[in-house]
């Protein structure tokens, strides 16, 4: 059973917000999904790898050869502010990342 | 013009001979579009000034007889990047997203001289069986427009059925390709994961989309598909393996060959009168030679919770790069950097790929990984040794491609997992990675049914040759949706 | 009450790449602002990743230096997080198996070895450049986004502020010497995250520890731990608790700022990168990266002492840099004796240097010219005195020395012939200190050499000089 607050938890994480009817439809939802995907459960894996590829490729790697950079202009076409060849986004307040 | 009446050989050699401009069939296909989209609203841009100068350079160079598809129009579905044209993925935080670069398989369509008259609506990046989900329109079935055309490569499915185009590429991430092409009645091939790039498609779910062709014949598909496979370089996830000639097995007996029907397929939730057709197909098989025994993939059933946890997962990562900072949608009244994110993403999402990010983002989150992701990952090897197993026996596994045919627009759309269980049919192929079809297999109530093929990884020559008997003993294409016309 | 201090560090360290790890766009420094990069850095719809194989094989030669265990089936990670230098928001790393793990460093501590663990060094790509302006605005530039980083991170077995130095100054000499980065602090190519916690000695559990980030030296690594380790002891001396947060170091305030308390892990939503194909590490790829493998400062240092006769002390100078080890190792190549090349590069080259605030590589010096002028004081062609002329205009200029030695009439004079007859004409016009020597005063001699040296304008070889001095006095 999924609850509201944690519903809540994931919007903050995903960057997404929601009104307060929308988060009691997005809870049931999710929690009539979530109790659907419940059935793994009855499935034992013991002992089973995960598979996160569909295709058994290794070691696809490219040599250490530098290719022109996309053009400036053509990177800033779709950028909604900027400043020169800068971005521009409403100031960072909080810095704590690295 | 329509194109019921022809396929890519036929317009190619007419192109070749001269009897037709490559010119006068763009003028002729959109001046179709812009009669039957009224009805079927399968487009979201067209792509008229770059279409009719392709065609001018390719009228003026002449048409090159060992090139099928030059000055053959095609349409795109609109998550794959097209250098200029608006590319939206159906999403209105892409509504004005202008690519700078074209994808893999648009660069080898342009290359084999096919010309991209516009870009084909999707449920929202793809997410959705019924291109209800498009966050600008609904496209209508080409049999029944109070009908889905299916999903999410509805607008790829409706423009080939209703004859606006002859070949449409779609994506198929959970049947995207094939489910809408069973609901049209025409042929969609997902290839194998990792036979066509994924470089310039808007992704969905990296480890299960796959580039394919929707078109009204086999033999047309396997032209298409000539042309977009081969490994790519800038995909780390394409195969570096032989690309055969597609065409090669057409018009080959099927003699001796194995096919495998799972009765997992043919079980509860399916139609009876779709079970009919597909027993119905299984015997004809069987007249041509082929052998058809019941099989058992027992894990069927964890295909669909799975895949939506797998699927959602990828896809709330995939779609954080939407954020309103470097292109497409950014919110209006943004006080501070948590506004550009939150709003620009609350604004310009639309509620189904809501959904699925809150999923995807619930089940990689701390606590519930092992629960949800990692189950998922493990029940995927589950089904995918199903698969092997099958396979080591047959050449072939067939089914249904959808439970149900074409469901009324509004049926399912508010009712998230009952759509969600429609996809049981298709899902398994995509967590397995391997190449499947749909091509049709006859009506009920007047709307038509899909039978899925099947293959072995990179063996998408045996089920174009399998599909293409089948056609052969069938008069499907000849029949031509009503409602479009 | 007493306490123990426990440091572990986080090391990120930039690679000396052309291209970076997963775009092939190019890596450089100081670019106007988002020149360098390509629609994959920015995170454009469609885009895919590709492993750039160079990286990864600097990757494999840190971990072999640092004695670490490769893995050999690796897969690579998304962490997910929305910043704006973060374009695709989400980094691909390593988080489930990473490059290497298990490896260690040695430093000094009171004259013991001590082995400080290393737990796991990943490959990672780094994130662009946020600037902050005061207009109301941040500005992102991703010429940096992409670029191939390694993190390295220490066992918490560093035990004081003086150990986290060391540990650091012989993690920078074992990397540069590597060759795989520049591993500078004040470029951003060595980057230092500290976490301390601090707890009563003998207790059975760690304390609660504080990261400190954005510190650009070792002096500030050394005197940010420092003043946390005392911040926490008083916190909880005075019966305070420590909150798990993340400070900064203020240079100008000598104390560590609060910038953030954590709440809980964050939730990074780690998983496997789908669009990368797994990497597998076979012994061939290992070997052919060990063998290219450059020898290591330490074992650099051993044969300084043992082939050279290089006092320790010396070697270690010697090594702190790789381009002067190599510049010393040269210029023996050279021909110059390892001593004495050893206490020019010691001495005059690092006093040049460091008036200069320059490094070798921008001056003229060349280990050839060195060692010719240290050839040409060996065999008395040049005085020491004259040599200081000589270096600095070899040092400034790419000038050979013997010629320009010759050119400029500086060759010292040692010949018999040219200088008896000087050295008698000085001593017919000072019989007083011709007597003063035989009545047994030593600085008569002296006297007598600074007139000689007086007529020769400095050029006479001091050592023939006092030969045929001694002898011509014997006589009178």
């Amino acid at each position: 059973m999924i609850t509201k607050d944690s519903v809540a938890h994931v919007a903050e994480l995903a960057r997404l917000e929601f009104s307060e009817e929308e988060l009691q439809q997005y809870t049931a939802q999710l929690d009539e999904i979530l109790t659907m995907v419940d059935q793994l459960e009855t499935v034992d894996t013991t002992g089973v790898p995960v598979t996160t590829q569909s295709i058994h490729l290794q070691n696809v790697m490219r040599a250490d050869v530098a290719e022109p950079a996309t053009a400036t202009e053509a990177l800033f076409k779709n950028v909604p502010t900027k400043k020169g060849t800068l971005i521009q986004v409403p100031a960072i307040i909080d810095k704590e990342e690295d | 013009m329509n194109y019921f009446n022809t396929d890519i050989q036929a317009t190619h050699d007419a192109l070749v001979s001269g009897a037709q401009t490559a010119s006068d069939l763009v003028a002729a296909t959109y001046a179709n579009i812009a009669t039957t989209d009224a009805k079927i609203d399968a487009f979201l841009a067209l792509n008229p000034d770059e279409a009719k100068a392709q065609a001018a350079a390719l009228d003026a160079a002449g048409i090159a007889a060992d090139q099928p598809l030059a000055g053959v129009p095609v349409a795109i579905k609109d998550n794959i990047l097209t250098d200029g044209l608006t590319t939206t993925a159906a999403s209105k935080i892409l509504a004005n997203f202008e690519p700078i670069y074209d994808a893999t398989v648009v660069t080898k369509l342009k290359e084999a001289g096919a010309i991209n008259v516009g870009k084909l609506n999707l449920d929202e990046f793809a997410m959705g069986s019924s291109t209800e989900n498009s966050g600008f329109k609904v496209t209508k079935n080409a049999w029944d427009q109070s009908r889905v055309p299916g999903g999410s490569s509805g607008g790829s499915a409706a423009a080939v059925a209703s004859g606006q185009v002859l070949l449409a590429l779609g994506t198929d991430t959970g049947g995207s390709i094939r489910q809408p092409a069973a609901f049209n009645g025409i042929v969609g091939l997902k290839p194998t994961y990792g036979r066509v790039s994924r470089w310039g498609v808007i992704a969905f779910a990296s480890s299960l989309d796959q580039v394919g062709t929707l078109t009204r014949s086999v033999k047309d598909a396997a032209l298409g598909l000539n042309v977009i496979a081969g490994h790519d370089e800038k995909d780390p996830t394409t195969a570096d393996v032989p690309v055969p000639d597609f065409t090669e097995k057409l018009g080959q007996s099927i003699q001796g060959l194995k096919i495998a029907l799972p009765e997992e397929y043919l079980g509860e939730g399916i139609d009876p009168a779709i079970r009919t057709k597909i027993e119905a197909a299984a015997e004809q098989l069987r007249a041509l030679g082929a052998t058809v025994d019941t099989v058992s993939l027992p894990h069927t059933k964890y295909a669909v919770p799975a895949y939506y946890i797998i699927a959602s997962s990828e896809a709330s990562s995939n779609l954080q790069r939407f954020d309103g900072i470097r292109y497409g949608f950014r919110a209006k009244d943004v006080k501070n950097l948590t506004d550009v994110y939150v709003k620009s993403r609350s604004e310009g999402f639309g509620p189904e790929v809501k959904r699925r990010i809150m999923l995807g983002t619930f089940s990689l989150s701390a606590g519930f990984y092992d629960a949800y992701f990692k189950k998922a990952a493990q029940v995927r090897t589950l089904i995918t040794r199903d698969f092997e197993q099958v396979f080591a026996n047959y050449d072939l596994v067939m089914g249904p491609t959808t439970p149900t045919p074409a469901f009324k627009i509004g049926d399912k759309v508010t009712d998230p997992l009952t759509m969600y269980m429609n996809d049981i049919l298709t899902i398994p192929v995509n967590l397995a990675g391997l190449p499947a079809a749909s091509i049709p297999a006859g009506f009920v109530d007047g709307l038509p049914v899909g039978l899925q093929l099947i293959g072995k990884s990179f063996d998408e020559a045996t089920i174009l040759q399998v599909a293409d008997a089948f056609e052969a003993e069938n008069d499907y294409l000849a029949q031509i949706p009503g409602g479009a016309q | 009450m007493n306490f123990e201090t426990t440091i572990g560090l986080e090391v990120h360290v930039e690679l000396k790449t052309n291209s970076k790890m997963y775009s092939p766009s190019p890596v450089s420094y100081g670019a106007q602002p988002n020149t360098e990069t390509n629609v994959i850095d920015w995170g454009f719809p469609g885009v895919l990743p590709s492993i750039n194989k160079g990286a990864y094989s600097y990757g494999i030669m840190v971990a072999l230096a640092l004695h670490a265990d490769i893995t050999r089936d690796t897969h690579f990670d998304r962490k997910n997080y929305f910043y704006p230098d973060n374009p695709k928001a989400y980094q691909i790393t390593q988080s489930e198996t990473p490059l290497a793990t298990n490896g260690y460093i040695e430093i000094d501590v009171d004259g013991k070895k001590k082995r400080i663990g290393i737990h796991e060094l990943h490959v990672e790509e780094d994130a662009g450049k946020n600037q902050h302006e005061d207009d109301g605005y941040s500005y992102v530039d991703l010429n940096r986004q992409g670029t191939p980083l390694i993190e390295i991170v220490s066992e918490p077995d560093i035990a004081s502020p003086e150990e986290a130095y060391q540990y650091l100054e012989q993690l920078r000499q074992i990397v540069q010497f590597t060759g795989a980065s520049d591993v500078k602090m004040e470029e951003g190519s060595m980057r230092v995250d500290t976490n301390l916690s601090v707890a009563p000695i003998g207790a059975d559990k760690y304390g609660t520890k504080t990261e400190i980030k954005n510190l650009n030296s070792f002096v500030h690594v050394r005197d940010g731990l420092a003043y946390e380790q005392k911040r926490q002891a008083q916190l909880l001396m005075a019966g305070g608790a420590v909150r798990q947060e993340t400070r900064r170091w203020d240079v100008d305030k000598k104390e560590t700022i609060l910038m953030r308390v954590k709440e809980g892990a964050d939730d990074y939503r780690y998983f496997p990168e789908p669009d990368l194909p797994p990497v597998h590490v076979s012994q061939a790829w290992i070997d052919e990266v060990a063998a290219s493998l450059p020898e290591a400062p330490a074992k650099r240092r051993a044969r300084y002492v043992d082939s050279w006769g290089i006092p320790a002390y010396d070697a270690g100078v010697l090594t702190t840099t790789l381009e002067m080890a190599n510049f010393f190792e040269a210029t023996v190549a050279a021909g110059a004796d390892a001593k004495l090349a050893s206490n020019w590069l010691m001495g005059e080259v690092s006093g040049y240097l460091n008036a200069q605030h320059a490094e070798l590589k921008d001056v003229a010096l060349t280990p050839v010219h060195l060692a010719a002028m240290i050839t040409l004081i060996e065999d008395g062609t040049i005085s020491s005195k004259i040599a200081k002329k000589v270096f600095k205009q070899i040092i400034e200029n790419d000038t050979d020395p013997k010629a320009w030695v010759e050119e400029k009439g500086l060759v010292q004079l040692s010949d018999p012939a040219v200088l008896i007859p000087i050295i008698d004409a000085v001593l017919d016009d000072n019989q007083q200190s011709i007597d003063d020597f035989h009545n047994g005063k030593d600085r008569a001699v002296g006297f007598l050499v600074g007139k000689i040296m007086q007529q020769t304008h400095g050029k006479a070889n001091p050592k023939v000089v006092n030969q045929i001095l001694m002898g011509e006095l014997q006589k009178r």
